[in-house]
């Protein structure tokens, strides 16, 4: 380690240590100095990986390994007490539920096994997870191929239904829109003419986008045929839909990106620093 | 039209000097773009940063209009009889709070305003923590006279992604036998009569990811015909709007969509006229970065063509 990398590592030390001092100084309750901790080390993380824009750095790297280990030790725990605590043991067994302190869901298929009964159907899921757990052993890794192949085929079975209903047979029908909305004749049109967002024109115009949005938009990646003549103009127009909603979706998803550093700013300027006050 | 008095002009001189700070950056930029002169990314970070940080400091805000989207989730819930039953479900996590906090705290806020009955769950298992900030800053500060288990409840967590809507669809207590402090179904007032997610006049999911507001349209909405709206994170509110209006009734997208909301809940209901605001607050720096995004965009194009001509003349 250079000499100038630990006279930064000092300086950022005493930095926060002081930063840690006058937040508890600063902070109420019986938990001042805990919170200024929590606080102080949320801003230290914050900033270390924010430091990432300058360039690479070991302040960066220790939040960045630190984010990724507490994140697996956070969904692993959560996955144990979710899903089996919280969801199989209280089908499987009462001894079990009163183990844990969760309320037993009894009924069904019952047998018993060490003086405890057991629900025999939810035993199936205990099987196939053990299953799944044999990927971890090089010679018997084929077998997890059963149980993943279970969960593939259950969730396909399940999505392609949804799927096909609402997002191709609903979609498809909510694109039958009536290109003359509230048509009673141009006269009447042009008497209603306004650029009101509720207005009829306004109501035709979307219409309109949205059949030949659809429409254009398939004629694009329909390639049995050459894109030449009027099909080559409407592939063109296709292109042209597709490019605005990238745009649209770039334009939202920058919008996300800006939020998620103003929510760092803020928890920065007021929570840590405490120089605005919501 | 009003005066604008000296405090105000005052008080917006910091306002002026940093919009001319970053003004005057863009030009000086582009005058060396005009030159054929790179800029090193780190010069960009520092623009973006200060035009999102001096807003946020200065707290510039502007008003919104509702859009259409908008409007039609707040016209739902307010003009649901009192006492409907809503069912609120939270699908986010912290990298999602800046943007989805927001629109949960106020949705739940106008739920509760108009005597609705809210039950809340969440898919995802950080969705519980992120719940207890709306029950904390919303529920038990602003609603003080609010019963639990009578006027709202909480479910709490359940693991299993589509596969719980799937259950829950049809048989709600199978899934949810206790709320989230084991707290029996049927000794819960507000939970009577509830079989299934057709017994609910609305089903909100509040999210961004994988379970959210997608699932909720696919596996409970369009099934049971109950309508369904959802507040989500920008990232995925473009591949939401085509399900507007005939499969969801309404959508919030990104902070824009929390912001519209806020402003126009506001606006209608007078007793609230002093509540906070974060997400108009966030459209302050919103709109600068925006607007420094575009300059860059624009000088990056400069930049290119000067590029392309010295080369052609080469």
């Amino acid at each position: 380690m250079s000499r100038l990398a630990v006279v930064v590592f000092v300086i950022v030390c005493a930095a926060f240590a002081l930063s840690w001092v006058l937040r508890a100084g600063a902070t109420e309750g019986d938990h001042a100095v805990r919170d200024a901790f929590l606080v102080t080390l949320s801003a230290f993380m914050t900033l270390a990986i924010m430091s990432f824009m300058y360039r690479d750095n070991p302040y960066y790297k220790f939040a960045e390994h630190l984010f990724v280990g507490i994140s697996a030790a956070y969904w692993m725990c959560v996955g144990f007490w979710s899903t089996i605590v919280g969801n199989l043991v209280p089908r499987i067994s009462e001894g079990l539920s009163d183990f844990f302190k969760v309320p037993y869901s009894g009924g069904g298929l019952d047998f018993d096994l060490f003086f405890l009964p057991y629900r025999v159907f939810y035993l199936i899921p205990i099987i196939l997870g053990i299953l799944l757990l044999m990927r971890l052993i090089p010679k018997t890794g084929w077998i997890s191929r059963w149980p993943l192949a279970f969960i593939v085929g259950t969730f396909a079975g399940l999505n392609l239904i949804r799927y096909l209903q609402s997002d191709f047979i609903i979609q498809i029908s909510a694109t039958f829109v009536p290109l003359f909305v509230e048509w009673q004749g141009f006269g009447d049109f042009v008497s209603r003419l306004s650029l009101a967002a509720d207005g009829q024109f306004i109501a035709m115009l979307s219409n309109l986008v949205i059949f030949l949005g659809v429409f254009c938009g398939l004629v694009y990646f329909f390639f049995s045929k050459e894109h030449t003549g009027w099909f080559g103009g409407a592939s063109r127009l296709g292109i042209w839909i597709l490019m605005i909603t990238f745009g649209a979706s770039f334009g939202y998803t920058v919008m996300g990106r800006i939020s998620l550093l103003v929510g760092r700013l803020t928890f920065l300027f007021r929570d840590w620093l405490g120089i605005i006050s919501s | 039209m009003s005066v604008p008095t000296w405090e105000r002009i005052v008080g917006n001189i910091g306002v002026i000097i940093v919009l001319l700070l970053i003004g005057g950056g863009l030009v000086w930029l582009f005058v060396r773009a005009l030159r054929g002169k790179e800029v090193d990314r780190r010069v960009v970070f520092a623009f973006i940063l200060i035009s999102v940080a001096a807003p946020l400091l200065l707290t510039i805000t502007f008003e919104m209009k509702p859009t259409h989207i908008v409007q039609e989730l707040y016209d739902k819930i307010d003009n649901l009889p009192a006492g409907s039953r809503i069912l609120l479900s939270f699908d986010f996590d912290p990298p999602m709070a800046p943007e989805v906090q927001p629109m949960a705290d106020v949705v739940s806020r106008h739920v509760l305003t108009r005597g609705h009955k809210a039950v809340f769950m969440t898919l995802w298992a950080t969705g519980q923590a992120q719940f207890n900030i709306t029950l904390e800053d919303v529920i038990r500060r602003q609603f003080p006279n609010a019963v639990y288990g009578e006027h709202y409840v909480d479910l709490g967590y359940k693991a299993g992604n589509e596969g719980v809507l799937n259950v829950i669809r049809t048989d709600f207590k199978k899934m949810f036998p206790t709320d989230v402090n084991t707290v029996p179904w049927d000794s819960l007032p507000i939970l009577e009569g509830i079989r299934s997610c057709s017994d609910f006049d609305l089903i909100i999911s509040l999210g961004g990811g994988k379970p959210g507001v997608k699932e909720w349209v696919l596996f409970v909405g369009d099934p049971t015909g109950v309508p369904v709206a959802g507040g989500v994170a920008a990232v995925v509110a473009p591949m939401l709007y085509p399900y507007f209006p005939s499969q969801m009734c309404g959508l919030l997208g990104g902070i824009k969509g929390a912001a519209e909301y806020e402003n126009y809940f506001r606006d209608n209901h007078p007793d609230h006229t002093d509540m906070e605001t974060p997400a108009m607050i966030m459209m302050g720096p919103q709109t600068v970065a925006h607007v420094v995004i575009l300059a860059f965009i624009v000088i990056g194009n400069v930049l290119f063509f000067v590029n392309r001509r010295k080369e052609v003349k080469r």
